[in-house]
């Protein structure tokens, strides 16, 4: 496969999610402009942290006046999941020269992981050329993200009230969206559940970390209810492979 | 905010995130993934992303909001029920936003 038809893999795959990043990264360009930031530092944020939902809560502390250390940390928490993501990825990128793991760690963000593990996961792009997929998502969101910055930044001197049409909703869309297809065996849905339920009853943690805390719980749940279905199916098999034995001894 | 103000949210928002995302992969060659690692992680995306959106989807101003008329409610079932029906990505986003905006524009 030529490099150009790898990149388009991952640009395709990515498709529907840019389509709701789009209402989102215009909102963020419009809630800039209205808490009165200069364009400069909407663009300088798209292009330079590239990273939705912290850009949106880091706005929000910004407009009420927190502290660096505040927002910077904030930051941090709300990223913590591209760790995970990360750790996941390892696999997939350790064979790789150092220039395209940076390239790949600033890129990496929801959207693409959603969009290109499935990709590695089904045997359609593999370790050697599958970056190229990657830097294909990559390239598309970070186009995207930054131009819809820009037009949201300028319609939202020209819009007033912009910010309040409910645009955000579009990231619930997409994210309901890459949750569906993981939902076909029980742990995914026990996981899903408990991520719902605990992330609604520990909303009001300060700095988010109801988010943090929430997904610890749900990934731990989904990890020991699987742990468990294998370990049901284990001794059922061997149970089903000891009875065969006897009809065996029977017959003989 | 002044310009060094900005300076430094953009330098630290970008350090931290950039950190986050790299670390491992900068590493990646000597890192060894134990199994059970790898066994928890492929619950990370439902685990981490229901946890963004469910408290947007069910709560308002500290409130819990289970009504037939938040739209949040009405276009997240939606693109739920069309997500685990159609297994279809776009379809799932479009229908999502229709019927949230819809809702919306119906009960304000």
């Amino acid at each position: 496969m030529t490099r150009f038809n790898e990149m388009r893999l991952g640009v395709v795959a990515s498709i529907p999610m840019i389509v709701g990043g789009i209402p989102f990264g215009l909102l963020f360009g419009s809630l800039a402009s209205s808490y009165g930031l200069s364009p400069w530092f909407a663009i300088a944020m798209s292009s330079m942290v590239f990273a939705g939902s912290a850009q949106f809560v880091a706005i929000g502390l910004i407009s009420i006046d927190a502290p660096l250390w505040v927002i910077v940390s904030t930051t941090f928490i709300v990223n913590l999941r591209h760790l995970l993501y990360a750790a996941d990825l390892v696999k997939y990128v350790k064979q790789l020269p150092m220039r395209l793991r940076i390239l790949m760690g600033f890129g990496l963000i929801d959207e693409t992981y959603a969009a290109v593990r499935p990709l590695y996961g089904n045997g359609v792009i593999n370790t050697v050329t599958g970056h190229r997929a990657y830097i294909g998502s990559f390239l598309a969101f970070y186009v995207m993200w930054n131009v819809t910055t820009l037009l949201g930044v300028l319609s939202g001197e020209l819009i007033p009230g912009m910010s309040e049409w409910g645009l955000e909703f579009a990231m619930v869309a997409t994210f309901i969206s890459i949750i569906t297809p993981y939902l076909k065996a029980a742990p995914f849905w026990l996981a899903a559940v408990s991520a719902a339920l605990a992330s609604v009853v520990l909303v009001d943690l300060p700095n988010n970390l109801g988010l943090l805390v929430s997904a610890i719980i749900a990934v731990s749940v989904g990890y020991f209810a699987d742990l468990a279905l294998q370990r049901a199916k284990a001794s059922k098999d061997s149970a089903s492979r000891s009875t065969t034995s006897k009809d065996v001894e029977v017959e003989l | 905010m002044s310009a060094l103000d900005s300076l430094w949210v953009i330098a630290g928002m970008f350090v931290v995130t950039f950190g986050v995302r790299f670390v491992l992969f900068a590493r990646a060659h000597k890192v060894v993934m134990p199994g059970f690692l790898d066994r928890a992680l492929k619950f990370v995306p439902v685990a981490v992303l229901t946890s963004i959106i469910t408290p947007m989807i069910f709560v308002s101003q500290h409130q819990l909001n289970v009504s037939y008329d938040n739209p949040w409610l009405l276009g997240g079932v939606a693109a739920f029920v069309v997500g685990l029906w159609k297994q279809q990505q776009l379809l799932t986003i479009v229908v999502g936003v229709v019927v949230f905006f819809i809702a919306k524009y119906a009960f304000s």
